[in-house]
């Protein structure tokens, strides 16, 4: 049953990097908001500083957002996702193979590069290794809860927007505890740890509960 | 008395009761709202509380504080009817869901709405985002959500499965975000045991409420149930019991059957148009 | 298991309904398809055939009846009766930027089918894709691809297959080698469900016809 799993995790992979462009795009869409809030509220330190954790969270939900349309739509075009519906596997598992991928391909990166843009915001080294710890935890809870959505918006026309409208309002305790435990270590007022503490809860509920709850919307939508 | 409760699981036969129920809940919701007001008008202090310095404008409670009952309230209804359908795979269950989410968002957007007008004059402010302000505008966004997919599918079997699984996981996911709202800061959350925003009630504010929030539940029943009948006649327009119904209505003379009815014209007696043969 | 007599068919279908948005497709449907037996599905377009086959392969559920795979109902099963299945639907179901070689080897690993690689190249070369094999499958044509799709029915294992419109888009050469295809498996004691336009034959086992007669929606 493992095999069944690495299979799909590693045939999303190999197609995403025979097609780059998705990639980049979302992490250049993350760079972009990012960059583009400076120019919008002035680029005072101290104000960026405060806003600098808020800022980064905001843009990687609306990063992750974009890339999630695309999770299950490739699939549902050319008849894959029928074929993984029909494989006689559990099919939360191949759901979960596919969350993965996605989060790695798009998740990952923006762990990555969010030292760059803490940099951006002047904040300080702990500040940045909290926000990349923070990131790490978060991205992938975004990812699967943004997979039942796509699963419950798969083929509809402005299926992108609707996604948007039913997930970000789920993304806020997520949104809250991330900035939350970066904001906490830029103004070192309290221990971040309770804030990572959520986060990997929020995590491993997330693991647990958001694969069957994608796979039985799938069904849903394939019928 | 037994009464078969399964036989009001289908629609068609719940149609007349919806009916009949909805003057009877109304009228009663009616009477009730008028009570609460002229109740929240005269009888009750000018004050809100002892020492509490709220004046006359408090009296907006009489609305708010039962439209933000009913918000919630509206919504553990909601998912309850989705979870009820996607386990029983009970039409008419989805359809009670569906009629409704307009109901819970309307509450919802009352509850908003007064709460800026009492907010202007106590706190200066339209809005504020206070944890009970924010967790309502967020149950607001649940139910536009819910209600923005299911008229995003045009096939009604998936819009109804799919509206349901949102709202049951929206139904999990709303005590974490309410959690999260009122206690962003995990190392210290005073704010979770908050003193309410109503301290100190007295007994005839409180029963003026109450009977607000009973005129409110039983206005939900009639709205619903209209909204049901609606949505019941939509669904079941091409079956032969509608289209009797609008005959012998004279709604609709043999000139203009109602839209969708073109599509039935081969019906049989029982509602079926396809036929098989096998042959071997 | 039960022994596979024609009194005791494989896949059984009872009272089945189907609709689709406000059409009924079709009701109280009823069959029973034995081993070495092939199904074709007959009728119009929008009398429901891809509703039907949708149906049996579990992917819809139908408005009522039931569906039974060796005596046990489909919904049941579930998963173990969708590994006894293959369904070739509209969609090929095949990734463009995976080569021929990549995409079969997906499909066994779902169907859990622990196959080689030389086994995976000669089902290619047998319909007629030799030296296609590293290509990705975007650079076919569409009935390239449509091969690409068939060759898992030379590899698949499953007694029962479910095919929607399989010879649309093939040329007479690739045609016949899947009729020859198709009557091997029924000979081997598998069962097939097909919709087609096209006549059918075959040399060996039973065909049954099932026509959908829809009436139109006007």
């Amino acid at each position: 049953m493992l095999n069944v799993f690495w299979c799909i995790l590693q045939r999303d992979l190999t197609l995403a990097l025979r097609r780059r462009t998705d990639v980049l795009t979302t992490l250049f869409f993350f760079v972009i908001v990012v960059s583009l809030f400076p120019l919008g509220v002035g680029s005072e330190r101290e104000l960026l500083r405060m806003l600098g954790p808020g800022v980064v969270w905001v843009a990687a939900l609306l990063a992750s957002m974009l890339a999630l349309e695309r999770l299950f739509a490739a699939d549902y075009d050319d008849g894959t996702l029928e074929q993984l519906l029909l494989a006689g596997q559990p099919l939360s598992l191949l759901v979960l193979a596919k969350i993965l991928a996605h989060w790695l391909l798009t998740g990952l990166p923006l762990v990555v590069v969010a030292p760059l843009m803490a940099m951006q915001y002047s904040l300080e080294a702990t500040a940045i290794w909290v926000m990349m710890a923070a990131l790490a935890l978060g991205t992938p809870v975004l990812s699967l809860l943004g997979a039942i959505g796509a699963a419950l918006t798969l083929g509809l026309r402005g299926g992108g927007i609707l996604l948007s409208l039913l997930i970000l309002p789920l993304y806020i305790p997520v949104l809250v505890y991330g900035a939350g435990a970066v904001s906490v270590s830029v103004i070192e007022i309290a221990d971040t740890q309770p804030y990572f503490a959520l986060l990997g809860a929020f995590l491993l509920g997330g693991l647990v509960l958001a694969p069957p709850a994608a796979a039985a919307a799938l069904r849903i939508s394939m019928e | 008395m037994k009464i078969n409760w399964f036989k009001y699981a289908s629609p068609t036969a719940f149609y007349p009761v919806a009916g009949r129920l909805v003057p009877v809940f109304g009228v009663a919701a009616l009477a009730l709202m008028l009570f609460a007001l002229y109740w929240g008008f005269f009888e009750t202090p000018e004050r809100l509380g002892g020492t509490n310095p709220q004046k006359e404008y408090y009296r907006i409670i009489f609305i708010h504080v039962p439209a933000a009952w009913m918000s919630m309230w509206l919504y553990l209804v909601l998912a309850a009817w989705s979870a009820v359908g996607l386990v029983f795979n009970t039409r008419l269950s989805f359809m009670m869901a569906n009629a409704v989410a307009p109901t819970g968002a309307i509450f919802t957007f009352l509850a908003l709405w007064t709460g800026a007008f009492w907010g202007r004059p106590s706190w200066g402010t339209y809005w504020d985002w206070d944890p009970r302000l924010t967790s309502e505008l967020i149950l607001f966004f649940l139910y536009i959500g819910f209600m923005a997919l299911h008229s995003a599918i045009d096939d009604n079997r998936r819009a109804d499965q799919a509206a349901a699984l949102l709202a049951i996981v929206g139904l999990v996911m709303l005590p974490i975000i309410y959690w999260s709202i009122n206690c962003p800061d995990p190392n210290n959350c005073a704010a979770l045991h908050q003193r309410s925003s109503v301290t100190d009630i007295e007994s005839n504010i409180l029963t003026a409420m109450l009977v607000m929030t009973l005129g409110f539940w039983l206005y939900s029943f009639a709205a619903a149930f209209a909204r049901l009948r609606n949505i019941i006649l939509l669904r079941e327009q091409d079956s032969a019991w509608v289209r009797k119904m609008v005959d012998e209505a004279g709604a609709g003379p043999s000139s203009s059957p109602p839209p969708g009815a073109g599509a039935a014209d081969g019906l049989d007696a029982g509602g079926h148009r396809a036929s098989r043969g096998v042959s071997v | 298991m039960p022994a596979e007599s024609p009194s005791n068919p494989l896949l059984e279908v009872e009272d089945l309904a189907c609709r689709r948005g406000d059409r009924t497709l079709f009701t109280a449907l009823s069959f029973g398809l034995p081993a070495s037996t092939l199904l074709h599905v007959r009728g119009r377009n929008g009398s429901g055939k891809t509703t039907l086959l949708r149906a049996l392969c579990g992917l819809l559920r139908p408005d009522a009846g039931t569906i039974r795979w060796r005596g046990e109902a489909i919904t049941a099963l579930a998963d173990d009766y969708n590994r006894e299945v293959l369904y070739f639907g509209h969609l090929n179901g095949i990734k463009a930027d995976l080569t021929g070689q990549e995409n079969l080897r997906v499909a066994a690993t779902l169907d859990q089918d622990p196959i080689s690689d030389a086994a995976i190249t000669d089902a290619l070369a047998q319909i007629g894709l030799a030296g296609f094999e590293d290509l990705p499958t975007r650079m076919l044509s569409q009935g390239q691809k449509k091969r690409v799709a068939l060759a898992r029915l030379i590899l698949s294992k499953a007694p029962l297959w479910i095919l929607d419109e399989p010879f649309t888009a093939l040329d007479t050469d690739a045609v016949a080698l899947l009729e020859r295809r198709i009557a091997g498996h029924v000979a081997a004691g598998g069962a097939v469900v097909l919709t087609t336009h096209q006549e059918v034959q075959l040399t060996q086992g039973e065909i049954q016809r099932l026509t959908l007669e829809s009436a139109p929606s006007q």
